[in-house]
């Protein structure tokens, strides 16, 4: 097993340095010049050079690599164009806003997801199942934003039970609509997902033994199908942190709440490209981390799982 | 079974056609299925003959003709999905979307597929380094949120065109094509058709794309038609944000972005009806490629 974390672990690394370069690329070797972004069409050749040498952009492209690689590991993601402030102080201080939303993105999602899941495999074909799988399509095929707007409208413009947009004081009201609007996503995803595999293994033999040896049906469907059923739905926590991370983006514009992506978008929009770059860098490496995580748990939890 | 039944059966087979007559007798059965279909069929009816079908030009602003009742009016008889604050009928500008969106699936799918069969063709095929470097490629492009990587694609170029917007998202969304290629060219590449193929001789570069591929291609189309369905939804994204078409294009995130500065004040139609267009093209893509899978008998690797 420790050499499996420590194989799994050492795997990431170049997979790290591609993303960084693949970063580094985009912003420095692509067209477009930011002083003359930055400058509009104002600036005069002496202006734009001074910029040029402030940012280090007019220095070869290898020697910008260097310094760039050389900052990054110290943890620099160096200074944004438009406040001057550092990219990681920015980040770290939109982070907090950015793990509350998409943690209970997530929790939500998963709990709503895995329990609608098995009620509709137990009850196949019933009302309840297929007035959840109809909700679930229609929220995996729903944009993020237009949900969102959706929820807006009801329940802020319309009832008046919630505040519009913005952050507010930070209190639960404020969070309801935007959890909800990134939450749809993962759990429409996971109760198609959790009523498949539990179908799938209601089918199977051990089930029908427990059954038949008379034990109770909910003591079957919780302790013994459940548990099996489950394996698939906790591999994709993975790949449902980079739709959270995606979705965040869109859903933090909408509702003015202040993360990480919304702080990107601000950057995109501005052309603040040291923050651009961090910023996806910065999702990419939690994006790497939770999958990490979530791959050594995957090995810790399955037994069954042998690596070699 | 004996061999009379089988060669009967062999027999069936080649006057009913292939595999692909087979997958859509069972595609027909599925109702899903069908009814994905005849919405994308619609859909594409729409798209082509907009000019035709739309009862107003969805650039003409309504309201130097009608007065001042053509502005912000709500849905009636006279415009289904109402107008917007310049008086453009929203129905029509909606069906126009059609055209913007499908556009852009196609082609950002045409980009994602002319990458990703290759690359995962080559890895599938050949194994060793040449399978580490691509798949050290998958695992970077696919550690990006991707979203937020198109977006910065986009960012970078200073007047991004359409042509910018789709091959960017084709530059991201050849992953999941490239894996799936992969996956498949490494269970064909031992079988005894391209043993023979290799014996006699035949060019390394036509056993991947005349005799692997076509068998390989299956689970490719589905993935294909499952991801045109997301495609579009990033690109209403993308729009909606300000970085996929500009005004006065009719594209319908574009749409919903304008329209969402009306939905505090009661005007609800201008972003919803946009809305509703993106969630039935997506519906309807899952419906047509989740009935492919199961009339191909593919089981996809997520």
């Amino acid at each position: 097993m420790f050499t499996y974390i420590m194989r799994r672990i050492l795997y990431t690394i170049p997979v790290v340095w591609g993303v960084v370069t693949a970063v580094f690329i985009l912003v420095n070797v692509v067209p477009g010049d930011p002083a003359m972004i930055l400058m509009g069409q104002r600036g005069d050749p002496e202006t734009l050079a001074k910029i040029r040498h402030d940012l280090g952009i007019d220095l070869p492209l290898h020697k910008q690599y260097i310094n760039f690689m050389s900052q990054l590991i110290r943890g620099d993601l160096g200074t944004s164009y438009r406040t001057n402030e550092k990219v990681s102080t920015a980040i770290m201080g939109r982070l907090g806003a950015t793990a509350r939303l998409a943690l209970w993105a997530l929790i939500l999602g998963t709990v709503i997801g895995v329990a609608a899941g098995i009620v509709s495999a137990v009850k196949q074909y019933s009302v309840f199942d297929y007035s959840a799988m109809i909700i679930a399509i229609a929220g995996v095929s729903a944009p993020v934003f237009w949900v969102g707007l959706l929820l807006l409208l009801i329940f802020a413009y319309g009832l008046g039970w919630l505040p519009g947009a913005g952050y507010g004081d930070g209190s639960w009201k404020y969070l309801i609509l935007p959890v909800i609007t990134l939450g749809v996503r993962p759990g429409a995803l996971t109760a198609r997902l959790t009523r498949s595999c539990m179908l799938e293994v209601l089918n199977q033999d051990y089930i029908r033994t427990a059954k038949a040896k008379g034990l109770a049906g909910n003591v079957v469907v919780m302790k013994h199908a459940l548990k099996n059923a489950m394996i698939p739905v906790v591999t994709i926590v993975g790949t449902q942190i980079a739709s959270l991370l995606s979705g965040a983006v869109l859903t933090e514009t909408i509702f003015a709440w202040p993360g990480v992506g919304r702080l990107s978008v601000e950057a995109l929009i501005a052309r603040d490209f040291p923050m651009i770059r961090g910023t996806v860098i910065f999702m990419a490496l939690i994006f790497l981390v939770a999958n990490l995580i979530v791959d050594i748990s995957y090995g810790l939890f399955d037994p069954r799982i042998r690596y070699d | 079974m004996n061999t009379n039944d089988k060669t009967t059966e062999v027999a069936k087979e080649r006057k009913h056609g292939s595999l692909w007559y087979e997958a859509w007798v069972r595609f027909r059965r599925n109702k899903l299925a069908m009814l994905g279909l005849i919405m994308v069929v619609a859909l594409l009816i729409v798209a082509i003959f907009a000019p035709q079908l739309a009862p107003y030009d969805p650039f003409k602003q309504l309201i130097w003709t009608e007065g001042k009742a053509a502005k912000l009016a709500a849905p009636s008889e006279i415009h289904l999905m109402g107008t917007d604050l310049y008086g453009r009928d929203i129905l029509s500008r909606v069906m126009f979307g059609a055209r913007i969106s499908l556009q852009i699936g196609i082609f950002a799918t045409i980009v994602s597929l002319m990458i990703g069969i290759p690359l995962g063709a080559m890895a599938g095929y050949f194994g060793g380094w040449v399978d580490d470097l691509i798949s050290w490629l998958i695992n970077v492009i696919f550690a990006f949120p991707f979203f937020l990587f198109v977006l910065a694609i986009i960012a970078v170029f200073n007047n991004p065109s359409m042509m910018v917007v789709f091959v960017a998202i084709g530059l991201v969304t050849w992953v999941p094509v490239a894996r799936i290629t992969r996956a498949q060219f490494i269970s064909l590449r031992e079988r005894e058709y391209v043993e023979a193929a290799k014996a006699l001789g035949i060019p390394t570069s036509r056993i991947i794309f005349a005799h692997i591929l076509p068998n390989a291609v299956a689970p490719v189309i589905v993935q294909a038609t499952l991801g045109l369905g997301s495609i579009i939804m990033v690109e209403a994204g993308l729009a909606f944000l300000g970085f996929g078409a500009q005004p006065p294009t009719p594209s319908w995130g574009l749409m919903i972005s304008v329209g969402q500065k009306y939905l505090a004040t009661g005007q609800w139609w201008w972003a919803i009806f946009p809305g509703m267009a993106i969630m039935y093209t997506v519906l309807a893509f899952n419906f047509v490629g989740d009935g492919l899978r199961d009339a191909l008998d593919v089981r996809l690797k997520r």
